[in-house]
């Protein structure tokens, strides 16, 4: 065989070849080599036959078969790699990438981190377990790990000195404000430190999102992906949440058994550093799997955005029905706003899975549904309680719950909107997507101003 | 002539390890071989061969090793195992039953009943 050079045509044919076959999943890299190497034979045997290298290609890869056969007898005699492919991932093409596995320390090196830092400030005296540090834990977890799932993605996705010196700076203001304020010396939370501690993992995530999407936050997509992201994230954080409970309740029920009591490490050790930990290892499964497996959330999202349609919808009838008035007790405006979030939540996955391209389909009706049903319902209990709210007073709590009411119907009432003039052919799918990924920082910046202007605004308390 | 895709399945195994047993060998070098010995009549889709080749490698039967090509470029080389071996001796005594058996049918059909004795099973 002639040394050929890179812009030769049959090289770039087979290049195109070898990419196509790539792609099986049954087929992994060590065997696309072993068939190309065959190929290359055919074709040197066919060329020195006489044929031009363009005809001993094509016969050469009519002979090899058709792919679709080929990769299912692979996966027919593999099998199993249609299954696993997780943790594995960085070594199914026979040698160990380097770039995966220094990945895979710097993930459980950040993990360990967190876990350390949690224990910290222990050693400064406050004590995890005494009733009167709670405040303090409670109002700085998001700091013992977002900072260091940043920095995580800073790294992975090369961000320039610049990006990365803002965001520490963003970081560097919200341990400000969450501890400048003045706070009473007790074991329980005032309403504005609840709120803070609430808000401002909520307002940091932006600051995630700015450091995953390394560059692409200005796109609509990029903030797709980060939506994709975040929902994987929560549904490995559960799972390993539910392992973590195994572990936890083995780790009790074992040294019970021997007489030893093992809650102080589980609640000390075990919980704390677990959970921020496992923020970081569930970061890095969702890294580490994207385009493996299909993700879960769009799947979850199909099955239950029926299901909650119809509840919202019976409840809509009922209320009618028997007309009844919404009992507005403390906490109805924060279940509404659950149930806004919950809609949201569908309809960013829906989205988030959806193919621009496709036509209005029978599940895009189904969701239009659940969001004008929702609406209707949110604007029920608002209005039971605009007749009202003076008579409550403006507390923090009501004055948060109803500005994320607010800002949760405006998102949904113009997703509804758009939904519906896409649904009538008028507008398309991509303007729902740009509005759904634009409006997203809004989220933040409300939680930012309920952690920085609420407490003075209501006197600390 | 088109051979029964069942014949050509159940024939590839024993083909397979008996061309590796005569000396170590990679995929393309098979498959010639193959078509050397049938005069070009039995033509497998080349891709094929490669997941039978890594089932009996799965099996034990054969070996796979990655060196080198005339070109330099990387070639994954196959070798017969001991156990391959033996599995080949066992097909080959199948596959030599079935062809006494045949040819026995053939002359039969071939002259007029009962002027033959069969060749008998060596066994």
């Amino acid at each position: 065989m002639t040394v050929t050079e890179s812009r030769d045509p049959l090289e770039a044919q087979i290049e195109q070849w070898r990419a196509y076959l790539r792609r099986r999943q049954a087929v992994h890299p060590v065997d696309v080599e072993e068939l190309e190497d065959h190929l290359r034979g055919q074709v040197a045997a066919l060329v020195a036959a006489g044929l031009s290298p363009d005809e001993a290609f094509l016969i050469a890869v009519k002979r090899m078969g058709a792919l679709d056969a080929i990769s299912n007898e692979f996966a027919r005699e593999h099998s199993e790699r249609l299954w696993k492919q997780l943790v594995v991932a960085p070594d199914i093409s026979g040698e160990p990438s380097s770039k995966a596995r220094s990945e895979m320390l710097v993930v459980f090196t950040l993990a360990l981190i967190a876990a350390v830092a949690v224990k910290l400030p222990t050693l400064f005296g406050l004590d995890f377990s005494e009733g009167e540090d709670l405040p303090f834990y409670i109002r700085n977890f998001s700091f013992f790990v977002l900072p260091l799932l940043t920095g995580y993605f800073v790294w992975k996705r090369g961000l320039s000195r610049r990006t990365w010196g803002w965001l520490a700076l963003a970081f560097a203001a919200a341990v400000l404000f969450a501890n400048v304020y003045p706070s009473e010396e007790s074991s329980t939370l005032s309403d504005t430190e609840a709120l803070t501690a609430l808000h401002l993992p909520i307002a940091l995530w932006l600051a995630v999102g700015i450091a995953y999407a390394g560059g692409r936050w200005g796109q609509t997509a990029g903030r797709m992906d980060f939506v994709r992201f975040s929902g994987e994230l929560f549904i490995y954080y559960v799972l390993i949440g539910l392992g973590g409970g195994v572990l936890i309740a083995f780790t009790i029920g074992m040294f019970a058994a021997i007489g030893v009591d093992a809650e102080w490490v589980v609640q000390d050790w075990l919980l704390p550093c677990g959970m921020l930990g496992a923020v970081m290892v569930g970061s890095w499964l969702v890294e580490a799997k994207q385009g493996v497996i299909e993700n879960m959330a769009p799947v979850l999202t199909r099955l239950f955005t029926a299901p909650f349609a119809v509840t919202i919808l019976v409840f809509l009838a009922t209320l009618v029905w028997t007309g009844r008035a919404i009992d507005i007790e403390r906490d109805v405006l924060i279940a509404f706003d659950l149930l806004l979030l919950l809609v949201l939540g569908l309809l960013l996955y829906s989205i988030s899975a959806r193919d621009p391209e496709a036509p209005p389909g029978a599940f895009d009706l189904v969701l239009v549904l659940l969001l004008i049903s929702a609406l209707i319902a949110d604007m029920v209990a608002l209005a039971n309680i605009a007749a009202r709210i003076s008579a409550f007073g403006f507390t923090p709590n009501r004055v948060a719950a109803l500005g994320e009411n607010v800002i949760l119907l405006v998102n949904l009432g113009w997703s509804a909107a758009l939904y519906l003039r896409f649904l009538r052919g008028t507008n398309s799918f991509s303007r729902i997507e740009r509005w759904q990924t634009g409006y997203l920082p809004v989220y933040s910046i409300w939680a930012a101003i309920v952690v920085i202007a609420f407490p003075p605004l209501f006197g600390y308390g | 002539m088109n051979i029964n895709k069942d014949l050509v399945a159940a024939s590839a195994t024993p083909l397979i390890l008996a061309i590796i047993a005569e000396g170590d060998t990679y995929g393309y070098a098979i498959l010639k071989r193959v078509s050397e010995l049938s005069g070009g009549e039995l033509q497998w889709t080349d891709g094929m061969l490669y997941p039978v080749l890594h089932r009996l490698e799965r099996q034990g039967y054969i070996e796979g090793n990655w060196g080198s090509s005339e070109s330099g470029r990387r070639r994954k080389y196959y070798r017969i195992t001991k156990q391959g071996q033996a599995q080949l001796t066992e097909q080959r005594e199948q596959w030599q039953m079935v062809d006494t058996a045949l040819r026995n049918i053939w002359l039969a059909m071939s002259l007029p009943a009962g002027s033959i004795t069969p060749i008998p099973q060596k066994d």
